[in-house]
Parts: C-alpha cells; structure tokens; sequence
C-alpha cells in the first residue's frame, strides 16, 4: 500500500515534469504549427540559466598561497566566493537559494531568448514544410548543444536546492498513513511549481483577453487577422511564453537532474510522444497525457509488474501511446485536422 | 546530355561510373578508404529506401532505423549459425526486416501525418529498448552480436574444417572485407538504384505521388490507398533491412544503437538535406553526414596547424581557433549549422542547389522546371 | 648477342613498365606490397590512433585521455620532463620515439556507440596507417573494438572498461586492458564493506540494465553475500532513465539497510543524487546507518554528483593523491601541462601507451605477434599502481585495487576522493578459467 501510494507520488512528479515541457511544444503547436525540436534546447538553456546564475553568485576571489604548493609545483589557490566575502552569511544565503532566485534570471532570459529566436528564425518557416522546420530546428538545437558544450563541458553541474527543502517530508504521519512514507521536498516543490505553471498559462489563455485572441488564432489566423489584429505579434508572445515555460521547468529540474548539454535532447522525443499522445494542439491533452505516462512509468518499474513482464518500464511509454493513438485518432484529446494533411 | 541521361541505360551507365569509381575521385577529399566507402553505399541505400517511403508518399517514418538493425541481427545470426557465405546474410537480413515492416506497417499506416511518425517512432524505440536489455540472449545488448569461435556455422563446417581465427564473411571464397567488400555494396547499390528508379516512373509511384499530394481526394475516387501506402512501407523497410546486413557484411557485428531514434532520424536528415523526392538526393545526403561524422571529427589541432601552415604566425593561431571550433570533437556543431543553412537557403536540399546552378549556367535549359518549386511548397509530411 | 642483352633490357623495362600501370589501381589498396603485417610502418615515424569519445555523454572523460595521450607522445619523443618514464622499471624507452621512430598520432571520436567506434578505428587503420588503437570510455565499445583490432591484426590498448567481458568471455589476443574490472572490484570491496559496515546488512542493488551492470552486480553480489550479507532486491534501471525515483522508493520500504548503485556516468550522478534527496543518506534502518556503496567512481563523476558523493565508498583504478613516486610523476607533469590533475581514464591510457612503447622497444619490432609476447606476462612497477602482472591467460593486469570514500572536507575542487585503502594485488588476483572466453591466434595478418 505504502509502495503504491509513493509511486503515485513518483508519478505525480514526473507527470508534472512531462506536463510542464509538453505544454510549451504544444502551444507552439497549436498556435504556429510548428514543430520545435529545439525545444528540448529551451529546456536545457533553462537549467543552465540556474547553473550560470550559480557560477556567477559563486565567482571566486582566487588568493594564491605560495607556502602551499600542488603535486604539480603552483601554488595553492585559495577560492572564496566573492558574495561571501563581501556580505559573509548573507552571501552563503543566497548562494543556497541559488535555484529558487535564478527564476528570477530565467524568465526575462528565456523570454528574450524565445522571442528573438521566433523573430530571427521561426517566423520565415510557418509556411514551410514541417519536414522543414524539423530539420532547422534540430539543427538549431544541436548548436545550442555544441555552444553550451563548449562553455560548460559535457559532465553533469551539480547545482543543490536550498537547504531548508533539501530533506523529505514526513507524508505518511500528515495524512495519519504510515510513516514510511516519506518524499523529498523539493519534489513536493517542483510538483506544485509545475501545477502553478501549467495553471497561470491557462488562465492567461482562457482569462484574458489577450489569451482569447491568441486561442481565436489557434483556431483560425487568417479571419482573426482579416479582424484586424496584429496575429502575429502575439505569436512571437507566444512563442516567448512557451520558453520562459520551458525553461522554468529546466530551472526548476536542477537539483533533480544535475543538468548537462544533452539533456534536453534526452526529454525531446519523451515530450514529442506526451504531445502526440495528449493529443496535436490541444493544451489540456498534453496535460493529462504528461501525467498519464508519468504515473504509469511509475507503476510499470514495481518490482511485482516487472517480475511478470520483464522491461515493461523500458517500454511502457512507447506501448501507451500505440494503444492510445490506435483506440482514439487524434490521441486523448485532439483536434481533427491539426497536423494531419 | 540531359535527355540523354534520363534514359534508363544511360542513367544506369553514368550512376554506375560514378560509384564504381569512388575510390578515384574520393581521394582528394581523403575519404578514398574502404570503410568509408562501404559506409557511403550502404547509408545510400538506406536513404535511398527511406526515400521511396518518405519522398513519394509522404509518410515521414520516424522509427526506420528498426528496420535497419533488424538486417544487422539476422545477417549475423545467419553468419553464426549457417554460413559465412553473404548471400544467406543479405536473404534473411531481407526477409526479416521485411516481415517485422509488414507488422509495423500495418499498424502505423492506420494514421497519418505526426500520428503516424509518432507510431514509427515508438515501435523503433521498443526495439531498441528491448534489444539493449532484455533480449541479450538474441542481440548480446550493450557489446553487440558478434560472431566467436564457438559459434556453430552448420554449412561451414560440414564442408570444411574451421581454421584458427575467427573466419571473415566471403562471397564463395571473396572475402567482403577492405575494397572487394566496397565493390560489392556498390554493385548491390547499383542494383537499388535501379529498383528505385523504376518504381519512381512506374504507376505504383505516379500513385504513391498522388497520395501524397492527396490522399483524401484519392480516397474520394473510391480508390483503396492502404496497400499502396504498405507495399512502399515495406518495400522501404526491406531497403533498411538490406542496408543493415550489408553493414553486417563488411563488418559483422550488430549493436542496438544501430536502432535508437537518432539513427532514424539521421536518415530522415540525410534525406531532406539531400533532397526529399529526388533520386539521388538522400545519397548525397548520406554522403555528406558520414563525411562530416569520419572525416571532420578526426580533425585535431595539430593537424589544422598544418592546414593553415601557409598562414603567418598570428593568423594562423586565429584560423586554428576559430577553425577547432568546428572540426573534431566541435563537429557536431558544424553538422547543425549546416543543417540551419540547407534548410534556410536551400529548401530542397542539395539537389535544390545543384538545380539552381544548373538553371542559372545552363542557359535555361529548363527540363525540370515544375518540379523544383513543386519539392520546396508541397507540404511533406 | 648484345643486341640481344638491350631487347632483354627493354623487354624487362616495358614489362617492368606494364606492371606499374597494371598495379596502379591496386596501389589505392593499402598494404598490397607485401608488407609483413598490418600498417607496419615504413617511413621515420610509426602512427597510433587514439580512440576516444568527443562527443555524448563521456565527452568530459574522452577529453581527458587525449590530453593524457598527447602528453604520452611527448615523453615518448624526449619532449617535456619525461613523467613516468624516469619512474618505469623497464629502462627500453629512451626518449627517441619507439625503436628510433619518431610517434605521431591520429584522433577519432568513438561517440561512446559501438558503430562509431568501430568507424572510427577502420578510418584509423585503414587511411591513416596507424599501426595501434587504443582509448573508449566504456565496455561496449571496448569489445567492440578489441574484435575489431584482432580481425585485423592492430593490436589494441583499451582505455577506461570495466566490465569481466572485456578480458573474459570477449577476451583476444591483441587486446590489452590495464584497467581493473567489475569482479576485482567486489574482491577489494568486499573485506573493506565488512569492516566499515558489517557483517549483518541487507543489500538493495539498483542496476543499468546492460552487459557491464550485470557484471558488476554479480560481481558485488558474490562478494557480500559471501560476508554473510542478504541480498534484498536487484533491481535493473533501464540506461539513461534520468529521473531514478521509481526505483528509488521502493528501496526506502524494503528493509535494506545498503543501497548499492551499480551505474556509471551520468546515470551514477542522477541516481546517487536522487537518493541522497530521497533522505537515505540520513536514515536509519534495523537500527544502523543507511549506507549508499557506488563500486565504480571516477572523480570526473564525483565532480558530477557534488556534495551528494561525500563518504560514499567505492573504489577506483588509480587517484592523483596517490603518493607513490609513479604517481607523483605522472600528476606533475600532467599538472604542469594543464594546470589540474589526470583522471583515472587518464592515468590508464597514458600507462597503455607507455606499456606499448615499451613493449615494441623490448621485442625490437613492431610485429604485432612479437609485441604481444611481449607484453604477455611482462611485470613492471613504477607507472603508480604498484607491482603490476600484464597476465598471459587473459591480458589483464593485476595490480593493487584502490578502495576509496568520498572526501567529506576537501581541500581544493579536485580532492574529491580520499583513499581509504590500497587492496594488494594478491587480493585482487582470481582464476582467469572462471569467465570462459577463448584469445584467439596472434597471427600477423597483412591488411
């Protein structure tokens, strides 16, 4: 019972993880009918906002002790970061709370990133092929890959939460459970992150006036734009959002996943089959598909399912997204005629 | 000249000079050694069959790479269990990857458009998966089938005693490895060459074509387009699946990365950068990626150092810099620029290009001039 | 009759001629003048080929070898202080290159992918004529390789494998490997895990679900049970699953007191450091401290994994902080070429190119057979792993295991690991019979 009620929890996690990267891929969908395979890039550019954030807070006031030297014969370098030599406790303070703070960083950086990225390069294939927009944007994404290689090396950064969420938290003795039941807070953190996310970029489409326009276009650009209204800057909006989502939920992974340059190419195919899976274009579905595949990965690596069938947690995804997408068309819940001409 | 070459016998004559020569033109760009040479036939085949799936119908197949490391597997199990004869090898590797394109065509082909790719994609995917852990029995995971002394090699052995080594794979006593090995792929590519060019002038691919500029409409007509779109499926996979024994053939031993995503969608790459639709496109793509993947990522340093030893001291630690940026371990970024650039200028890939400039010096000859803007609006997927 | 003697001279001279051009095609086959052996080198130089993965995963790692290799070759030629050469008991290099030759060198990017690899060391052999192949950062490509070579008769000095296969059931006959393996690591884990921990735990081993994991696992596996230790779970994670938390809770419940992670690379740094998160570090189970056992560390990985690594025991083929005068040498140098200390990957392939040179030096030629006799059974000290045995039967070396713990106070971002024990080498000495496998001939083959 414990062992099922901590995987629903591991499921919840991922799901949200999953929700969180799918939904920024299928509002660039929905919206501009575009396949980004750079978005695994954004994702990646997001956690290496938190790491250069981190290395920036942790620059080092270097002091070459020449009593001391190394097996090599130079003298013994001496590194006390900066912010704590200037503001002492203060500094270590935001050093340790250097994920949460780098949000802060991310969204005008991922924003700026999104949107220049949209301007620059996007914009000119809308009308491409998707064969097309495939390719630039695979392209697009193994340079930014290559240029974060070449700064930061290809070993994982380890980047730590803050230490106040760093231990777990006693589920099972809140909920009058056993006591077994125990998670680490910064999953519990990263959990209602996301659902905050997943929750603001719904509300700003289904409550504001601006997200109306934008969800009319999804539907129909070409008589939104006959309507007089500037469609395509608020693409470029969206397209920006999407990376600011992107990149918070890479933000937020760090102290899960010490973040490397290939990690956004690992998440790209998993969040291509949540996409597909929720269903082309539709917001919600690649929601509840997110958390789907989560809590079914979770339940299929027991130890009593394995046992039955051998490299089910291999497989299992891929398995759900063939039977889904051979019982329903379009996926959970698609929309007909998106991306199927 | 070009009215002649798109007769049969002379496009068949002048594909066949140019491949069988290779290990001549190749050598100025370095790229004249065997293994090079098998690897450029065999992915130019390989692209060449995705080609005949993608280019002419349509259905961007995500997960061809199964296909390929399907071929592999079964060309090595023949040369374990029966001979070392590549014959067999190329059978069964055929015949497998056949069959297993029939079972995942079948059902893929079920939807269209990213539904279908996704489909593709998670079958290949399953394969993988499966091949690296659970089925080692059959596939040995991470090391890779590989043949070993103690393999049985039924026919081999009933007709002659096994020598010391381990024995190399022969066609009836030509041993497939180092050139011979080439002359082979590039005698099978020229065979697939021509297959393909058949079934681009047939009716079988004038129908395909019309699936893909539109299947409803076809479908409207009354007209069945399933098996159409499962006969070129299939005869698709059996391309990948011939190209993976080949690759088993000149070098038998088969890993399962062979069928992770990124080897499907290297071919999907090959292919657009060459030119979807085209005949030779997805070759030259294939070309081009295995170039940059053997050549440019074996540059170092010290050999740029003496490329640019022409240069004055301070330019040429400048050019060696920039330059290291791109070539060795940095060789992956070159290949991504140069997909953004084909992409960007070139929408139809390197035939694209090769099409312009021969519209632009060819004194407007014009044979073709429907279908390049054809190629770059109609959409592809 | 000396009309005669010219039309012989000319007849001789236009068939001498015919010749040329008939065998001008064949010159594009490299090696089809009779050469004694594969790539055997003609000129003043002899080129090696260093094989090590620039791009994926263990980049960082293949990085490292090749500075490690490219120091290698300037001690071999007599350039900068000469590291471990002043310290190898074999006194064969003299500093003028391998047997007067000067060594130069070819590059390739193994891609940590068995095709590649193998792509990468045909390019090698076959264009740019080098005559050994050694470097890879995983067991995959080592084998993949090493069979490789031996079809084609280079002789192959793997570089960071760590799996029984490479030099058991995939052993051959000219593929070497100085690394230690999965099984010698149980050997020099288990006497230490008995005394730090216990003779009364329960084991729970997380395990990537491939060849070199499996090994590992068993490896571990026989060792603790044989302290008396119970085995809880194995459990096999598939490579490469990132988040690790699904196998990661159960452990919490099952009564297992050790978490043992049989991961390497990044799938090491994100289950170690998901585990740390899931409080196991802090816990208490049957009334003892919950203990994580990593049995294969590198610093690059502890890097990686950050503070999550401190006290965490594993154990390694070699460390910089190693004070023996082999060591020293080799960090000095290296330290003074790059301004921060060699890895383990490093140490090893420097030494295997080091062992090769000597080796040729010592058979006098470059003849694949000879240098493998050479190299058979040779035992040499100095290069900082102790007394060392190149063994005949399976071409592993046996030398001393180290037996190390995550640094709890480090002094510099490079002193993550601290040695708890050198395990001798008699230790770490098992039957080569028990992993089957079979060498193969040493035939020269020409190529």
């Amino acid at each position: 019972m414990d062992a099922i009620f901590l995987q629903f929890l591991n499921g919840l996690d991922k799901g949200g993880a999953y929700a969180l990267i799918a939904l920024g891929l299928t509002l660039v969908f929905g919206t501009l009918g575009v396949v980004n395979f750079a978005h695994g890039a954004l994702f990646m550019l997001g956690a290496f906002c938190a790491v250069t954030f981190n290395k920036f807070l942790s620059y080092e006031l270097v002091v070459l002790d020449e009593t001391k030297k190394t097996a090599w014969g130079t003298a013994v370098e001496i590194r006390t970061p900066y912010i704590e030599a200037w503001f002492g406790d203060f500094g270590t303070q935001i050093l340790n709370y250097s994920v949460p703070i780098s949000i802060l960083v991310a969204i005008p950086v991922m924003l700026l990133i999104g949107v220049s990225m949209e301007r620059g390069l996007i914009k000119h294939f809308y009308k491409r092929p998707h064969a097309d927009q495939i390719l630039v944007t695979f392209g697009l994404a193994i340079v930014i890959q290559e240029v974060i290689k070449h700064y930061f090396g290809a070993n994982p950064i380890p980047q730590s939460a803050p230490d106040i969420v760093s231990g777990s938290a006693n589920i099972g003795a809140w909920l009058g459970l056993s006591d077994n039941i125990v998670y680490p807070w910064w999953r519990l953190v990263y959990f209602g992150f996301s659902a905050l996310i997943i929750g603001a970029v719904f509300a700003f489409l289904q409550f504001t006036t601006y997200g109306m326009v934008v969800r009319a276009g999804m539907r129909d650009s070409e008589t939104v734009g006959m309507l007089g209204i500037n469609i395509e800057r608020r693409f470029t909006v969206v397209f920006g959002i999407a990376a600011v989502v992107a990149g918070l939920a890479g933000v937020m992974y760090t102290p899960i996943l010490p973040p490397d340059f290939h990690m956004g190419m690992d998440f790209l195919v998993l969040s291509f089959v949540v996409v597909v899976v929720g269903g082309m274009g539709s917001l919600s579905g690649a929601v509840l598909a997110g958390f789907l595949l989560g809590i079914l990965q979770s339940f299929a690596s027991m130890n009593e399912i394995t046992s039955i069938f051998p490299g089910i947690d291999q497989i299992i995804i891929y398995l759900v997204a063939v039977v889904i997408l051979l019982t329903m068309p379009r996926g959970l819940m698609g929309r007909e005629g998106v991306m199927e001409e | 000249m070009k009215q002649m070459l798109s007769r049969e016998p002379f496009a068949l004559l002048a594909f066949s000079l140019v491949i069988l020569t290779m290990p001549i033109w190749l050598a100025p760009l370095g790229a004249n050694y065997p293994d090079l040479l098998q690897k450029f036939t065999i992915y130019a085949i390989f692209a060449m069959g995705f080609n005949i799936l993608f280019g002419l119908t349509g259905y961007l197949s995500f997960g061809h790479a199964a296909f390929l490391g399907i071929g592999s597997y079964a060309a090595v199990w023949s040369f374990k269990l029966f001979t070392m004869n590549v014959l067999p090898a190329l059978f069964f590797g055929v015949a497998f990857s056949g069959l297993f394109a029939l079972l995942i065509g079948f059902i893929s082909l079920r939807r269209s458009g990213i539904y279908f790719s996704i489909l593709t994609l998670a079958f290949a995917q399953m394969c993988y998966n499966l091949a690296y852990s659970v089925l080692t029995p059959i596939t040995n995971g991470e090391t890779g089938l590989q043949l070993t002394l103690q393999d049985p090699r039924i026919i081999d052995r009933a007709l002659a005693e096994p020598g010391k080594g381990l024995p190399s794979t022969e066609l009836f006593g030509l041993s497939m490895s180092g050139y011979s090995g080439f002359y082979f792929c590039a005698v099978v590519l020229i065979v697939c060459f021509f297959i393909s060019r058949r079934i681009f002038y047939s009716p079988f691919g004038l129908t395909l074509r019309g699936i893909k500029s539109n299947q409803s409409r076809m479908n409207y007509t009354g007209f069945n387009t399933r098996p159409y779109t499962l006969t070129a499926f299939v005869i698709s996979g059996m391309f990948a699946g011939l190209a993976g024994s080949l690759l088993a053939v000149t070098d038998p031993l088969a890993g399962a990365e062979r069928m992770q995503w990124t080897a499907s969608g290297e071919v999907v790459l090959m292919t657009i950068l060459g030119g979807v639709g085209t005949l030779i496109g997805p070759m030259l793509g294939a070309w081009i990626i295995k170039y940059f993947e053997n050549i440019f990522s074996a540059f170092n340093p010290e050999t740029l150092q003496s490329f640019f030893s022409f240069l004055p001291e301070g330019l040429r630690t400048v050019a060696v810099d920039v330059s290291s940026l791109f070539v060795g371990e940095g060789w992956h970024l070159t290949l991504g620029v140069l997909f953004m650039l084909i992409v960007i200028f070139l929408p139809g890939g390197v035939m694209e290009g090769w099409r312009r400039i021969t519209r632009r010096f060819g004194g407007g000859s014009g044979t073709k001039p429907a279908s390049s803007p054809n190629a770059a609006v109609q959409p592809a997927e | 009759m000396s009309r005669l003697t010219m039309t012989r001279r000319g007849l001789l001279k236009a068939g001498a001629a015919s010749g040329v051009a008939l065998a001008a095609p064949m010159s594009f086959i490299r090696g089809a003048h009779a050469a004694d052996f594969c790539n055997m080198p003609t000129g003043s130089s002899v080129t090696l080929g260093f094989n090590v993965p620039q791009t994926g995963a263990y980049a960082d790692e293949g990085a490292d070898e090749l500075r490690a290799y490219k120091l290698a070759v300037k001690h071999l030629n007599g350039e900068g202080d000469g590291g471990m050469l002043n310290t190898f008991t074999s006194k064969a290099l003299k500093g003028n290159g391998v047997l007067g030759k000067k060594v130069e060198y070819v590059t390739g990017d193994t891609q940590t992918k068995s095709d590649a690899a193998r792509a990468s060391a045909k390019r090698m052999i076959e264009k740019d004529g080098a005559i050994m192949i050694t470097g890879g950062s995983s067991s995959g490509v080592a084998v993949a390789v090493q069979g490789l070579c031996q079809e084609t008769g280079v002789i192959f000095m793997a570089g960071l494998t760590h799996s029984n296969d490479t030099t058991g059931k995939d052993k051959k006959r000219y593929g070497f490997r100085h690394f230690f393996n999965a099984y010698q690591s149980g050997l020099a884990l288990g006497p230490i895990l008995a005394d730090q921990l216990g003779k009364e735990r329960s084991a729970y081993h997380l395990t990537a679900d491939y060849n070199w994991g499996w090994t590992q696992e068993e490896s571990i596996k026989n060792t603790t049970e044989g302290l008396g230790w119970n085995t809880v779970n194995a459990v096999r994670t598939p490579l490469g699953a990132g988040d690790f938390s699904q196998y990661l809770t159960p452990v919490l419940n099952s009564g297992a007191d050790v978490l043992i992670l049989n991961h390497y690379g990044k799938d090491m740094v994100n289950s170690l450091t998901q585990a740390v998160q899931f409080g196991m570090r802090a816990k208490q189970v049957n009334g003892k401290d919950f203990e994580i056992v990593v049995p294969l560390f590198s610093r690059l990985m502890a890097q990686g994994a950050g503070e999550n690594i401190k006290g965490i025991l594993g154990t390694t083929n070699w460390n910089w902080s190693l004070q023996d005068a082999g060591s020293t040498a080799f960090v000095k140098s290296f330290g003074q070429e790059y301004g921060f200390p060699p890895s383990q990957a490093a140490q090893t392939c420097y030494v295997q190119t080091l062992l090769y040179a000597d080796a040729c030096e010592r058979a006098g030629t470059f003849a694949p057979p000879q240098v493998i006799a050479a190299l058979e059974g040779f035992e040499f000290d100095g290069m900082g792993n102790g007394k060392t045995l190149y063994r005949a039967a399976d071409h592993q070396c046996m030398k001393d295991v180290l037996v190390v713990r995550g640094n709890e106070n480090a002094t510099s971002q490079f002193d993550l690991l601290e040695v708890v024990k050198i395990v001798p080498r008699d230790q770490v000495t098992y039957d080569p019979a028990i992993f089957g496998g079979d060498l193969g001939p040493a035939d020269a083959k020409a190529c």
